[in-house]
């Protein structure tokens, strides 16, 4: 029992409930919370990213350009157009599933590097876009966002609420709500994977010929999974702007495109629980480096440097099979 | 005999406490949070404001302090990016529990922090230029350096004193350009200069031939304006040289620095530009109130840090001291307390200007605190 338990899709999503919602006995300023508030919500775009880097093994190098453009879509409609927030995040979603399956069916006919170069590409013309559209965007210099309503409700990190009797003040409640969030993506995400398009986009991982001879579209899941890992981003991203309350091109930009790459991989790609670790690892060490000063980019690289050269399949995998070879150990030692 | 030591014991420990406390209290520092563009493509910024801080944090020290309690820095590097700048300001207010915030390099860092600074009601006096830090005035949002609306209004009054009204504008797509253009087009409408070309250039282009061609070829214009930042403008400057344009030529305060002559060499030759008086510290009447403030400014800095002193180690400069004064004008960190001080602040002579304050005027700052400068045998030159 308990062990089928363990072996279950559940198990992650349970642990990570766990985690989630222990975590707060150890957060001691409304700082913290607005760190955990942000990990969570990265940490649902990585988890979206995943199933198109770590279960179909394609690349995206544009990913920020579609959290940017969720961002933006949400910010402008609430913001220049009085739009509520829940039909802006969901109309916004849907634009940029539309644009990434447009993008995306010739986009993923390429391999390897063609393909990294076109999403580079994609990623580019958006944070582009964002920029010199000053009229509508704020340029450079990025735009207000109000903050989240929920069909009147409104979720400030400024506001107080109460839930069952216990005082929240807003960073508390925007936590408890980004947390749901992310179980939320963890779920659909596991549940994708154990789903048949789960295993033909594993066969396509795997080997894309073998997969199209047994008969797997390799075309249409690969465009699927682009698309749904791009809902994922701008679902996040209008989010994220509606938590910050400010907006700037750097949403969209390349290097936030290479931060979220580097989540999946640094955290085990194909782990969805890895990437989350990953994503919290990289959203903390620039906090925990900050009083390296000069020396805090140089540790960053090392830090990231190192992980890739000893521990080359990511943080969780690495670690799981480190405890699982000392378990077995033990259990052979005792038999 | 027992009692007696007991009770010395007991007294002891009691002025040792006390004391303890007092000792506490009287060194209870006062914390000044920053956050700034250290590192990053925003480092000329960043740096020499930093530098800027720590150097006079620590001699406001050695001479004892504000209202007899050190100064403490708490600074982070924003690296530029504006989430950052934002995440590090939610730390200084949340975590740190600053007294009062000098920071935020750039326009957007500043805008991204702003949101928390006007929740949690602590004072922030930004470094960056844009118009639309302080228009409109937010409550506890003070800045420095005069804004690109400033600039646009003393170069445009300096040609019309040339007797141009007719030009042509080239700016960059970064912030600073794309917010400079739109100042440039308000001022121009008000003070009825007519703008005949107006092209652009992106922060990564090499060659703005094509552009200034265009200027060159429209009919009727007499002057021409670059508003950009980095290196942008030198490639402009050495290409405007190279096309033999003959027109008076005018570049914005955001290459006000001894790095741009370097960059664009000769054919910056006869170039005007608005720009802090901290690049003419000799050249300034004796009479102008700055000159004493500008001249030791650069002397302490290029002594301390063996650089060459920039206007935007200036910024910090004013920041740091407003800040000091508004403290010590409210006699107290109570943040509301301080903010009425800095909103009071009258004829403060600063680096960058003479800072007049009020409820309606975050900056106070004039047009006037800008000085055109011109390039005159690859040097600068006051000539207002």
């Amino acid at each position: 029992m308990v062990n089928r338990f363990m072996q279950s899709r559940l198990r992650d999503l349970v642990f990570l409930a766990i985690i989630l919602f222990a975590l707060p006995a150890f957060l001691s300023n409304p700082f913290h919370y607005d760190l955990a508030t942000q990990m969570a919500i990265i940490a649902a775009t990585v988890v979206g990213l995943n199933l198109l880097v770590g279960f179909a093994g394609q690349i995206s190098l544009g990913h920020a350009g579609f959290f940017g453009l969720g961002a933006y879509f949400s910010g402008i409609m609430t913001g220049s157009y009085g739009w509520s927030s829940i039909p802006a995040l969901l109309v916004g979603a849907v634009l940029v599933g539309i644009i990434a399956w447009i993008v995306g069916r010739p986009i993923l006919r390429l391999k390897g590097h063609y393909l990294s170069m076109a999403t580079l590409a994609v990623g580019f013309i958006i944070a582009i876009i964002i920029n010199n559209e000053t009229w509508l965007t704020g340029g450079p210099d990025g735009m207000p966002v109000p903050s989240l309503d929920i069909f009147g409700w409104e979720l400030s990190p400024f506001g107080s609420y109460s839930l069952f009797g216990m005082e929240l003040d807003g960073n508390q409640a925007w936590y408890l709500f980004a947390a749901l969030v992310l179980l939320v993506a963890v779920w659909f995400a596991q549940n994708l994977i154990d789903s048949p398009i789960g295993r033909a986009l594993r066969s396509v991982h795997g080997s894309e010929v073998a997969a199209r001879v047994v008969g797997v579209n390799t075309a249409s899941y690969k465009s699927l999974v682009f698309v749904i890992s791009a809902i994922y981003a701008s679902l996040m991203g209008g989010l994220y702007a509606h938590f910050q309350g400010f907006i700037t091109p750097a949403v969209a930009a390349f290097d936030f495109s290479i931060v979220l790459i580097t989540m999946v991989v640094l955290g085990g790609m194909g782990s969805t629980m890895g990437v989350i670790l990953g994503a919290v690892v990289l959203k903390l060490l620039p906090q925990v480096l900050a009083d390296f000063q000069e020396l805090e980019t140089v540790m960053f690289g090392l830090i990231l440097m190192l992980t890739m050269i000893f521990m080359p399949k990511g943080l969780l995998p690495t670690i799981q099979m480190a405890v699982s070879k000392r378990m077995k150990k033990k259990a052979g030692g005792q038999a | 005999m027992l009692k007696t030591m007991l009770r010395r014991a007991g007294k002891f420990a009691a002025i040792a406490a006390a004391g303890l406390v007092m000792s506490a209290q009287a060194a209870e520092p006062i914390k000044i949070g920053s956050f700034l563009s250290v590192t990053g493509p925003a480092s000329f910024l960043g740096d020499p404001e930093l530098k800027t801080l720590e150097m006079y944090v620590e001699k406001i020290n050695e001479s004892g302090g504000v209202l007899g309690r050190p100064l403490e820095l708490i600074h982070y590097d924003d690296v530029g990016n504006a989430s950052s700048a934002r995440n590090f300001a939610s730390r200084l207010i949340r975590s740190d529990r600053v007294d009062i915030i000098v920071g935020g390099s750039t326009t957007g860092a500043t805008m991204a922090a702003v949101p928390l600074v006007e929740q949690a009601k602590i004072p922030f006096i930004s470094l960056a230029g844009a118009v639309v830090i302080t228009t409109p005035v937010k409550e506890w949002v003070f800045k420095t350096p005069q804004s690109d609306r400033m600039a646009a209004e003393r170069i445009l009054s300096d040609m019309k004193e040339r007797g141009i009204t007719k030009i042509g504008l080239i700016s960059g797509t970064d912030g600073f350009g794309a917010s400079g253009r739109t100042q440039t087009l308000e001022v121009a409408k008000e003070l009825g200069v007519e703008i005949l070309a107006d092209v652009t250039y992106s922060g990564s282009d090499t060659d703005m031939t094509a552009q200034l061609t265009n200027i060159r070829n429209t009919q009727g214009v007499e002057g021409v304006l670059n508003f950009g930042f980095g290196q942008g403008p030198a490639i402009v400057t050495r290409n405007y040289a190279q096309l033999g344009i003959k027109l008076p030529f005018y570049q914005s305060h955001g290459v006000a620095s001894d790095g741009f002559l370097d960059l664009a060499g000769a054919s910056a030759e006869g170039l005007r530009l608005p720009a802090s008086p901290l690049l003419v510290p000799d050249s300034l009447p004796e009479d102008d109130p700055q000159k004493e403030v500008v001249q030791s400014y650069k002397a302490e800095y290029e002594a301390r840090w063996n650089a060459k002193v920039s206007t935007f180690g200036a910024y910090a400069y004013d920041g740091l001291m407003l800040a000091v004064k508004a403290i010590e004008a409210a006699g107290s960190t109570e943040p509301e307390a301080v903010r009425k001080a800095l909103e009071n602040i009258q004829g403060h002579v600063g680096v960058t200007g003479e800072f007049n304050m009020s409820p309606e005027d975050h900056n106070g700052l004039k047009a006037d605190s800008f000085r055109i400068l011109e390039v005159q045998n690859g040097a600068w030159k006051l000539i207002n």
